[in-house]
């Protein structure tokens, strides 16, 4: 792992974590456009990946800034880039070939409030789904949600596993309060980071398959330009990486590439609860919106209320099970969100429970106060 | 005979071209300047994004990346970024490297980025049944202009040579023994070198047009094409509608991931 100056404690943005955690993630390829508020990403990237010996390029647009860190990746290269909503729906088609190209990298989208230009420098939760199905298709993705600086570091290492061990793009969800709050920040220290390399085939070039089945469904990796010429496309394919029109074939090629996530969801997401025990109230909730929570639950808490809370970590793939279990207890469910209740149905399907959804577009942050005044009404 | 074989892969073909059309003329072409360059098979990558000059990947044994529409200049810039000791060739279309991925196509010449690029011009998009594209000349029908092209055409050439390019030849089908050598010297050329090629479609483009069969076309571009040593002594008016073939332009500039290495050598640490 690359040794970088590390103190114990440091004040630090999110997005200046997000960059840092990514070099410490064995990142050294990052192409991408100016986009407020992720543009900080950019700046530290353009300054510590050379001097790192890695590639930082400023691409003509978030089209090209996608298919550049594809193309690296697929040489071999641990790569990202950063965006906002608008510059993230210019990158969807490409995500969806890294989807299908299962090619691994790492997005980071600061979301501002949509749609078009919508709320450049206020916050916003906006992109959740599109993080999920932005580009077309069948698709498998991850995406993550921290909620604090730390949490933005960890969670960015931990996308880059998650894009290294199944092939896919992974998207790290921030919002403009995380990504611009100055917080103190306490590094892990280096034996308690883990990083995880895809993994490459042991075959000679002669024998090798690009997308050969393996018991894993994650085919095994071959840096592509080292001596294994192999095809990679964007059309239905199979094993030998080169399109089909052979239903069987390209229905097992859709089944695996989903399967592959679904497969491993209980390995994949992550949530942590508080208060939950006895709990009658729940809030789910995710991002900047959880920390307005864990606020207003322990002044609850306080008011002698039975309230709990149920964090996002991993938004996609979504903990569905995972919230249906402590649901038996629960009466309701609050979910505080900066969109219109884009995570709410999903919350609702999951429990089968009425879901009480609190919601800000007004690219204002939703206060403790109003989340706690919404657990008061709904004790009564 | 040249040995095709070398670098085809066999066991994809028959091809997805028309009969007539002009891309097989091309890929040959650059087989041939590949062979002629003394470049190992697995030291190329050839990039492509969308449409029929973007199926070449497929048939022949290199590192090959067949993208989306319009992206292939900057996938290839990703990848020579991340491994520059990768020759990069990308083949892509009048409509693919010129309207949707006009923007990468301008910037990877800018930067003059170490890629070779082959572009077959046949002023039609072909994969998609025939509609207009940024090179179908004024007045001629495609299946999106069936009263004729009102728009003016880009001179693709000129393009990149305006926006930065240090290497650009145009040449046609018709020309394939010049075109070879054209390409060998865009490979050799270290930065952005562009090569546009003629290239009949005689299914969507000649036929709507009725500009007869593949040969036809091929004989159109012969009698109208005008080498440029000889184009420059010529009147604009006496050049107008004739193809000007030839090395256009030939500098040195400073090449992209040169640029960055020298970056990476004077801030990095040890």
């Amino acid at each position: 792992m690359q040794k970088i100056n590390r103190q114990d404690a440091k004040l630090m943005t999110g997005n200046e974590a997000c960059a840092e955690a990514a070099i410490v993630a064995g990142m050294r390829f990052f192409a991408g456009y100016p986009i407020t508020p992720s543009s900080e990403i950019a700046e530290v990237l353009s300054r510590r990946l050379p001097q790192e010996k890695g590639v930082f390029i400023q691409m003509e647009d978030e089209l090209a800034s996608m298919a550049a860190i594809i193309a690296a990746s697929l040489t071999g290269v641990k790569s990202m880039t950063a965006t906002s909503g608008p510059g993230f729906s210019l990158m969807q088609e490409n995500i969806g070939y890294a989807s299908m190209a299962e090619v691994p990298c790492v997005i980071v989208s600061v979301q501002r409030g949509g749609p078009s230009t919508g709320l450049p420098t206020l916050p916003s939760q906006a992109d959740v789904m599109q993080s999920r199905w932005g580009t077309h298709g069948d698709h498998p993705i991850i995406v993550v949600t921290p909620s604090t600086v730390r949490e933005t570091f960890d969670w960015t290492i931990k996308s880059f596993n998650f894009a290294e061990r199944f092939r896919v793009p992974v998207v790290v969800l921030l919002d403009e309060i995380i990504a611009h709050i100055t917080e103190k920040i306490i590094f892990p220290k280096e034996e308690e980071i883990k990083i995880i390399e895809r993994k490459r085939t042991k075959e000679t070039p002669e024998t090798y398959l690009p997308y050969k089945y393996t018991d894993s469904d994650i085919p095994l990796f071959a840096d592509f330009g080292s001596g294994y010429r192999y095809n990679v496309t964007g059309l239905s394919h199979d094993e030998t990486g080169f399109p089909t029109n052979d239903p069987k074939k390209i229905d097992a090629l859709y089944r695996r590439l989903n399967q592959k996530i679904e497969r491993y969801k209980n390995e994949i997401i992550e949530f942590k609860t508080e208060f939950l025990e006895d709990a009658e109230i729940c809030v789910v909730a995710y991002g900047s919106s959880a920390r307005s929570t864990y606020r207003a639950i322990r002044q609850a808490r306080e008011a002698g209320i039975k309230v709990g809370i149920f964090q996002i970590f991993t938004i996609w793939p979504f903990p569905y099970e995972e919230l249906a279990k402590v649901s038996h207890h629960i009466k309701k469910f609050i979910v505080p969100e900066m969109n219109l209740g884009q995570i709410a149905h999903e919350v609702s399907c999951a429990t089968r429970c009425d879901v009480i959804k609190v919601n800000r577009v007004d690219g204002g942050l939703i206060t403790p106060d109003e989340i706690l005044e919404r657990i008061k009404h709904v004790s009564v | 005979m040249f040995p095709y074989e070398k670098y085809l892969r066999l066991d994809k073909f028959p091809h997805i071209w028309c009969t007539g059309c002009g891309c097989g003329i091309i890929m040959k072409a650059m087989l041939r300047a590949i062979e002629h360059s003394k470049i190992p098979k697995d030291s190329i990558a050839l990039v492509s994004g969308i449409g029929c000059s973007s199926r070449t990947p497929g048939y022949v044994d290199f590192n090959t990346l067949h993208t989306t529409h319009g992206r292939a200049i900057a996938f290839a810039t990703g990848l020579k970024l991340a491994k520059p000791e990768l020759k990069i060739i990308v083949v892509s279309g009048d409509g693919d490297a010129t309207a949707i991925g006009g923007n990468h196509f301008i910037h990877a010449a800018r930067r003059n980025i170490d890629m070779t690029v082959i572009i077959y011009n046949n002023y039609i998009y072909g994969m998609t049944g025939g509609q207009a594209s940024p090179t179908t000349p004024l007045g001629k029908k495609a299946s999106t202009a069936p009263y004729g092209s009102i728009e003016p055409t880009f001179d693709i050439s000129g393009l990149a040579i305006a926006a930065g390019a240090t290497f650009v030849a145009r040449s046609t089908c018709y020309h394939a023994v010049q075109l070879d050598k054209f390409i060998r010297k865009g490979l050799l050329k270290k930065g952005f070198s562009l090569i546009e090629v003629l290239s009949p479609c005689p299914i969507y483009y000649a036929r709507p047009n009725r500009e007869g069969t593949s040969v036809d076309m091929l004989r159109w571009y012969k009698e109208n094409s005008i080498p440029i040593e000889v184009a420059r002594k010529m009147s604009d008016t006496k050049k107008e509608g004739k193809i000007i073939t030839g090395i256009l332009h030939n500098i040195e500039r400073a090449e992209f991931c040169e640029e960055y290495r020298k970056l990476v050598e004077r801030v990095s640490k040890n």
